[in-house]
């Protein structure tokens, strides 16, 4: 899309597009790089060996690309490092400033710009590595649900826009003081089509650094999904009727027929396409290092494709990563998953960045004979009619959507356009933050992500689609029901090894679940003196049946403290989601239970399992202060059974998925382990003997202990003072080695423990 | 509860439009499912409900049939339920899942809301006696969680808990040390859903075509 569009900036100014491959051979570099030398021989007319060689030639071409990388990169680090002007200045205006300040240098060198910015290479390299980043990225739940509204803006919004401005710029046209009177109708109807295209990149970037609403993110980013493919057939459309001299309406039909062709046919190829990787990676099971490979090939394949067949490849690769991310993510590794998101990002920023650099770069250097008339009324135009043509679809078609768009949102969508790119890109990313301030665009609702809500949501749809089938009446609840049994019963025992039933409340419990337990070990390492007695925690038990079934507000303290930081936590974690600029990140949580996971492998290892380590590190765990029942520690293979395996804790620790978003996510099945289970499910027994004694806010606990049967095993004991109880209950009567130490509080100084969160502590009473 | 001629009448059904807020249509192609599901009798009965099929892999199929019969979804203070009801009724049990219309004032909206909400409230509080408990509120999510499959009920104890105990501390916030919590009370079911917009992730298209015989 860019290309095109600045291919029509020099078209507007009568000029031939701008990207010819430039002759690279032997081309110098731009002052800033110092290696020019080519020429290795020190001493002419000596034909022996020279001691130092310099030959440039040879790796002139990737020579230059990595410079031209890294320069772009510095600018990047660059600008965050000064905060305060990307709030102002969206950072590809940055970019593109700074690559015109490097065009503007070599133009007065006389220098041309490095080959790399061909449009092959755009084209091939560039463009789907930020297609597949957004479309990787993409929230699919929103976009399915206005996936009406997108084709309803993006098809007929192109068509009335390409028209109209195409009309209006011949007007213009006619107005002898402009002197283009040579540019007729139909030329300017492609250049209008071409305009109207609006370009994703520029504008995706624009609207995340602002955080807008997502309804508005996803209209648009969808919009310009369907734009490559309405564009490329009204641009073929114009340019035979600019060709032809009379229009038939056969011809017509048969290029809006194309239009059909072009999208299905990409949907289709996306689809297929990503079914196949997602069927390639359930067997992938043993080689997991060629996982990420593979989905990258597969969606590169269906872009490559698709362009063979001329039909819309943009529409292909995302379609291809949205089915595929689904599957492949429940498939694939843990270390692959985030190995895929990892390079997605980082090649799709890149890419990013690189145009938009090149941009900055080419403008000055490549010469054009700029009409500013032409090109003025071209802006506004686009503007005028963009603007108008939103009002009016949107006005159409608000009484069909659910959450009809205000005006503001229309305002919004219309000023996200990037028409000319520069120029748009400049100036409505600079306003358009204040704009936006100003009218109160409504911004995401980054709300807190609470188990009721999650609950509550299900429960709707249930009931919905039953009053739905109760009534007769067919709506989308029903087919998006159909679909998703449909999905349960067949698609997923084809795709997915190991197929387990899932369920996104249990997904976003075990993910808050989680939390909590990266909460207190925090907390832990913060609060040493946390440990009650055991006599203390006997006492507590005692006294925990005298309170039923109801919630002791202390525990209610404890979770609202544990909650309150989780809300920031989670808060965090939808934010960085969306953003295009990193990752989503969950390696803190995990990062922290490596950093204690392998405390521990050492210190086993170097004990070789000395009984009084385990337990005074699972002593210290257990041993949460009173009233902090609800709180879940979690060190996953801490308190493993003797003799087990490091690794297999490792594995199993290591393969916990943190969901990024609750729909995706499946209970993990459960890993096999002969001695875990053995205690688990003594656990389980002991626990269900105790029921009717403990009190309810102990319950609470227990239960969320038994959940982790599907997590690593090694954890499910740590969930809880019950459990721990139930240990100790136990450790009077069974043999389980690690269970008894407990009782044991000596002081041995393991040199490990010295470290400062993990040192024992004297216990105190709470 | 009213009984009603078997021909469409246009009076009555004009006093049912005003009363729950769908078209004329649309009332008669409920009524005409009305009458399929009785099978043509006045009445509709439980059993009647459970017979169709769709319904069936539904988790929380009792507690949505059991709504119908629910007294307190047809008038403000009703109380307890029925064995069968008359259309009039499951018209008013259906209008809760109507679409909000465009124009509508802010109040009416809030309005809505609260109506719906209330509605599901009652579909948890079925021991009326104005609070979620956390038995109820097992009860639900256990339903809800069990064709999930492979999880037992103690996953769904465990989570209901968790869900009481966010409700607390949202609501309530920080409680003394002697504090109870008792239940969910409706104001702060209200408010822990605040998040949600009910109004239009709650509601049906309600077609103003007979599609009736497209289905079972």
């Amino acid at each position: 899309m860019c290309v095109i569009c600045i291919a029509s900036l020099g078209y507007g100014a009568n000029v031939d597009v701008p990207f010819k491959p430039t002759p690279a051979s032997q081309s110098k570099l731009s002052p800033w790089s110092p290696m020019e030398e080519t020429d290795p021989a020190p001493d002419p007319g000596e034909t022996t060996q020279a001691v130092f060689t310099l030959n440039y030639s040879r790796i002139q071409i990737p020579f230059e690309i990595t410079l031209w990388v890294l320069l772009a990169s510095f600018a990047k680090i660059g600008f965050h490092v000064y905060h305060r002007i990307t709030v102002w200045v969206p950072e590809s205006c940055l970019l593109i400033s700074i690559g015109l300040i490097v065009g503007g240098i070599m133009h007065s060198l006389h220098e041309k710009p490095p080959a790399v910015l061909t449009s092959n290479a755009f084209f091939l390299y560039m463009l789907p590595a930020i297609v597949l980043d957004s479309g990787y990225f993409m929230p699919t739940r929103p976009f399915f649900e206005n996936f009406g509204t997108v084709l309803w803006f993006a098809v007929v919004g192109t068509l009335w826009n390409s028209i109209g401005i195409g009309i209006s710029l011949f007007a213009v046209c006619q107005i002898e003081a402009f002197g283009v009177q040579d540019i007729t109708l139909q030329e300017n109807l492609l250049f209008a089509s071409i305009i109207s295209a609006v370009e994703p990149v520029a504008v995706l970037t624009v609207f995340e650094d602002i955080s807008v609403h997502e309804q508005l993110y996803i209209v648009v980013f969808g919009e310009c999904l369907f734009n490559d493919a309405v564009t490329v057939v009204l641009y073929n459309l114009f340019n035979h009727v600019a060709v032809m001299e009379v229009v038939e309406a056969g011809e017509v039909f048969l290029d809006i027929g194309r239009f059909f062709v072009v999208g299905l046919g990409g949907t289709l190829f996306g689809v297929l396409l990503g079914f196949v990787a997602a069927f390639t990676t359930r067997f992938t099971g043993k080689v997991r290092e060629i996982e990420p490979l593979i989905i990258f090939l597969y969606s590169y394949l269906a872009y490559l494709i698709a362009e063979l067949l001329a039909i819309s490849s943009i529409m292909a690769i995302v379609i291809c990563a949205l089915t595929m991310k689904y599957y492949v993510e429940e498939n694939v590794s843990q270390h692959s998953c985030t190995t895929i998101r990892h390079v997605i990002k980082m090649v799709g920023s890149v890419s990013e960045t690189l145009i938009f650099f090149f941009l900055g770069v080419v403008t000055i250097t490549t010469e054009h004979e700029w009409n500013w008339g032409y090109v003025l009324f071209t802006l506004l135009f686009a503007l005028l009619w963009r603007g108008l043509g939103i009002l009016v679809l949107t006005q159409i078609i608000n009484p069909f959507r659910t959450i009809p768009f205000n005006f503001k949102d229309q305002f919004g969508l219309a000023y996200g356009t990037i028409v000319v790119i520069i120029f748009t890109v400049f100036i409505q990313g600079i306003t358009i933050r204040p704009l936006l301030k100003l009218m109160n665009v409504r911004k995401t609702n980054r709300n807190l992500e609470t188990i009721n809500v999650e609950i509550h949501k299900r429960l709707m749809e249930h009931t919905v689609a039953g009053i739905e089938d109760l009534c007769g009446q067919w709506s989308h609840y029903y087919w998006k029901d159909k679909f998703l049994k449909f999905n349960n019963r067949i698609i997923r025992k084809i795709l997915i090894r190991d197929n387990c039933p899932e369920s996104s409340i249990v997904a976003l419990y075990k993910k808050l679940e989680l939390q909590n337990a990266m909460e207190i070990l925090d907390q832990m390492s913060a609060d040493i003196s946390a440990a009650p007695s055991l006599i203390s925690l006997h006492e507590e038990r005692k006294n925990a049946s005298k309170s039923r079934k109801k919630f002791l507000s202390s525990d209610v303290t404890n979770m609202h403290e544990l909650l309150s930081k989780n809300m920031y936590k989670i808060r965090q974690r939808t934010v960085s989601y969306t953003n295009k600029h990193t990752l989503p990140n969950d390696m803190t949580a995990r990062e922290i239970l490596m950093r204690c996971h392998t405390s521990l492998r050492r210190s086993l290892r170097a004990g070789s399992f000395h009984g009084t380590n385990a337990a005074k590190m699972s002593q210290k765990f257990f041993s949460l202060p009173m009233g902090r029942s609800l709180s879940s520690g979690f060190p996953p293979g801490r308190l493993r059974h003797a003799g087990d395996g490091d690794t297999e804790s490792e594995t199993d620790y290591l393969s916990i998925r943190h969901p990024q978003r609750v729909s995706s996510k499946a209970v993990m099945p459960p890993r096999p382990s002969n001695t875990l289970k053995e205690v688990a499910s003594s656990v389980n027994m002991v626990d269900e003997q105790n029921e009717e004694q403990r009190g309810y806010r102990r319950s609470n606990v227990s239960r969320s202990g038994h959940l982790t049967s599907h997590l690593p095993h090694g954890s499910s004991r740590n969930y809880s003072d019950e459990d721990c109880e139930g240990e100790e209950q136990q450790s009077r009567s069974s043999p389980h080695v690690w269970v008894q130490e407990p009782q044991n509080n000596s002081d041995v100084q393991h040199p490990l423990m010295r470290r400062p969160h993990w040192l024992p502590q004297k216990p105190h009473d709470k | 509860m009213g009984s009603f001629q078997s021909l469409p009448d246009d009076h009555q059904y004009r006093t049912l439009s005003q009363k729950t807020g769908f078209s004329l249509e649309q009332i008669a192609i409920l009524h005409n499912r009305f009458k399929q599901l009785s099978q043509n009798e006045e009445t509709l009965r439980r059993d009647d409900l459970k017979t169709i099929q769709d319904l069936e892999s539904n988790p929380i199929r009792s507690q949505i049939i059991e709504a119908f019969f629910d007294r307190r979804n047809f008038q403000k203070d009703g109380v307890g339920s029925v064995e069968e009801i008359g259309f009039e009724e499951f018209l008013t049990v259906m209008s809760y899942f109507r679409a909000p219309a465009h124009h509508i004032t802010e109040e009416q909206r809030e309005e809505m809301r609260r109506a719906k909400l209330r509605f599901l409230f009652n579909m948890h509080d079925t021991d009326n006696d104005g609070t979620i408990t956390l038995e109820e509120y097992r009860h639900v999510v256990e339903e809800l969680l069990s064709r999930s499959g492979a999880l037992g009920r103690e996953t769904a104890k465990g989570i209901a808990d968790a869900a009481m105990l966010e409700v607390a501390s949202i609501s309530v916030g920080p409680m003394a040390p002697d504090e109870f919590y008792e239940g969910i009370t409706f104001e702060h079911f209200l408010k822990i859903l605040k998040g949600i917009e009910i109004e239009t992730t709650m509601h049906i298209h309600f077609l103003n075509m007979d599609t009736s015989v497209l289905c079972k």
